[in-house]
């Protein structure tokens, strides 16, 4: 806004020197905080940001809901026979699709802190040192629920109705939800080793959109030329898919389940303390 | 034993690629006053804040900070020391208040206790007003004044302040200092970055002049301003023709060659003694040479890095 104040009006100076006496004269240091407490502080961050700036997540599920649209009402007649058909194909995949681009974010916030000077500050206070990452990437899975949640109603608003009922529902996000916790880490990782905001946010797009298209979440694979069907086979977003598909619809099998729990597990094993790695060896 | 320094480091390197940001940097800060680091843009006075501020480790030296080595007691020293960076390091999508709710709750007081204190130091730093907007919307000032209250929601027994007040307004630029002199006064070490010769001057008792990541003085204000004089005398004069008789006044009256400026009319003498000069002055204006302005001028930093090395500040060719 153009025509905020650029200063204050002149202060009573006794006052203001008496409140700044008071507010420097409290010396006694409270206990230090403990890891948890301040990785759920910086969970609590992360919410405020989503409070003051929901354009972001609005950016992120805007696409997605698009998609969903058109995808139902353009194509879902020509590709499952009808569109209400279609969606019950189709929703899942959205679903996945939204919280994963929400992932790309934690990687842009991370960036975004330490470019803007932010991470200097939390690097330099006694705090367990990988508290702010691991309370970001807490603080995000929140987001994630709410760009899920968003999905699921716009879905059961347009005739989404999943054999499996609420329960499956709700599993199906979580699994989702579990699963971009673990992706989150690739995203904190490439935050760490680029040079700008912006250049995450297209690297994860560029990286993401490949994977997305290549996946059973449009259409299924078995309509695909031999070599592209074998790809969205191994590609681990088909896996989520698939699985969250079949909980909402009632028919998951341990056995998808645990292929995308180990996937999950497999890309925080290895992200996760190479994203910790490169935060602590900052330069 | 307890030191009666605040920072002893010897020796601080530290390179990126080939650039060696810090050469071999030696500093004894004593406790409880404001060491001014004094240094041009590049010069390494962030990279040396940042290595004593546990953010980076040296590639050769060492440094004890409040009695603690800063690799192997890392932890030790960042629970005594508080870093205000070169960058306003406040979250601009939060409010001030949330700015430093965070920062209590992460110093361990209890929700509570966090909030009092965020609303003490809000009112202290005259931005009760502004509490609740978001940090974004700040002006420069506010949001100085907000990362400065930011570093002492626990105070800190060493504080590190770069370049503090870059870019602020002379009012809001006042307002820093006065802050900083009352962390001071109540015992607080200052260790500031500056590239203002005045900055320095105003609140430091010692300083250490940095080139090229050199240390390349150390001293007193009052000595380094010594080492080159007091500044000088401009003078301007309503139009050329008396230029080269003011010149022979001058440099007689204050026994040093006057310079000529680029503007036809003005010219300048160093300077050694104020009262002097005003006679010098005076006396131009009795021989009535038709004086436009004059002005005795601080010595600029250009001026002291010239005398101290020889050569002009200049941001060195990364
Ligand atoms: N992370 C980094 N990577 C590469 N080079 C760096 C890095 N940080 C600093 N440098 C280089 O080290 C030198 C010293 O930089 P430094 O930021 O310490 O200077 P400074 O005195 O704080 O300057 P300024 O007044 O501009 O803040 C510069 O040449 C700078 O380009
Ligand atoms: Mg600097």
């Amino acid at each position: 806004m153009s025509t905020a104040p650029t200063t204050q009006a002149p202060r009573p100076q006794q006052a203001a020197d008496a409140a700044l006496h008071t507010a420097l004269s409290r010396s006694a240091r409270p206990p230090r905080a403990g890891p948890l407490s301040a990785a759920l502080t910086f969970g609590w961050r992360g919410m405020y940001k989503v409070k003051h700036v929901p354009e972001q997540l609005l950016d992120v599920t805007i696409t997605p809901v698009l998609f969903l649209l058109m995808f139902t009402y353009l194509f879902g007649g020509a590709v499952a026979g009808s569109t209400s058909q279609y969606l019950q194909y189709l929703l899942p995949g959205i679903l996945v699709q939204t919280v994963l681009f929400t992932c790309v974010y934690s990687g842009v916030a991370l960036n975004t802190d330490i470019t803007k000077g932010v991470v200097d500050r939390f690097r330099s206070l006694p705090i367990w040192r990988p508290a702010p990452l691991v309370g970001a990437v807490l603080g995000d899975t929140v987001r994630y629920a709410l760009a899920a949640t968003v999905v699921v109603l716009l879905g059961l608003v347009m005739g989404f109705r999943p054999a499996a009922g609420v329960g499956g529902v709700l599993a199906g996000m979580v699994l989702v939800i579990v699963f971009a916790f673990g992706l989150s880490w690739v995203f904190t990782t490439v935050g760490l080793l680029m040079r700008s905001p912006s250049a995450v946010l297209n690297a994860g797009f560029m990286t993401l959109f490949p994977l997305i298209f290549l996946s059973n979440i449009f259409v299924d694979p078995s309509t695909l030329p031999g070599a592209l069907e074998a790809f969205v086979g191994v590609n681990p977003i088909s896996h989520l898919v698939t699985a969250t598909r079949d909980l909402m619809a009632g028919v998951a099998t341990a056995g998808a389940l645990a292929l995308v729990l180990s996937e999950a597990a497999a890309l925080t094993a290895v992200f996760a303390p190479l994203t910790v790695h490169l935060y602590r060896g900052k330069d | 034993m307890p030191s009666t320094l605040a920072i002893e480091a010897s020796g601080l390197v530290k390179s990126f690629g080939t650039t060696r940001a810090v050469d071999g940097v030696d500093l004894a800060v004593p406790r409880g006053a404001v060491y001014g680091v004094l240094g041009p843009n590049g010069a390494g006075k962030t990279t040396v804040i940042r290595m004593l501020a546990t953010l980076l480790r040296p590639d050769a030296g060492s440094a004890r900070v409040l009695g603690h080595d800063i690799v192997a007691e890392a932890d030790a020293v960042r629970g005594l020391v508080s870093l205000t960076g070169q960058l306003a390091s406040v979250d601009d999508d939060l409010t001030g208040r949330e700015n430093l709710i965070l920062l209590g709750r992460l110093l361990g007081y209890s929700t509570r206790e966090a909030r009092e204190r965020a609303d003490e130091l809000l009112a202290a730093f005259g931005l009760r007003e502004a509490a609740g907007r978001l940090v974004k919307n700040y002006s420069g000032g506010m949001r100085r004044r907000l990362d400065v209250a930011a570093s002492i929601v626990v105070t800190p027994e060493l504080m590190f302040l770069d370049e503090p007040t870059t870019g602020l307004d002379p009012r809001s630029r006042n307002e820093v200092w006065d802050i900083v002199r009352a962390l001071v006064g109540r015992g607080t070490t200052v260790l500031l970055c500056t590239q203002y010769l005045d900055e320095a001057d105003q609140l430091a008792d010692r300083i250490a002049v940095i080139d090229r990541g050199k240390v390349i003085a150390e001293g007193t204000p009052g000595r380094l301003k010594a080492s080159v004089g007091q500044g000088a005398l401009h003078v301007r004069l309503l139009g050329p023709e008396h230029r080269a008789e003011a010149a022979r006044m001058l440099s007689r009256a204050l026994d040093t060659d006057a310079q000529l400026d680029a503007d036809p009319a003005a010219l300048s003498v160093p300077v050694q003694d104020a009262e002097r000069a005003s006679e010098a002055v005076a006396e131009l204006s009795r021989a009535g040479l038709g004086l436009a302005s004059f002005s005795l001028a601080q010595p600029s930093l250009d001026e002291v890095f010239l005398a101290l090395t020889g050569h002009p500040a200049e941001e060195e060719a990364a």
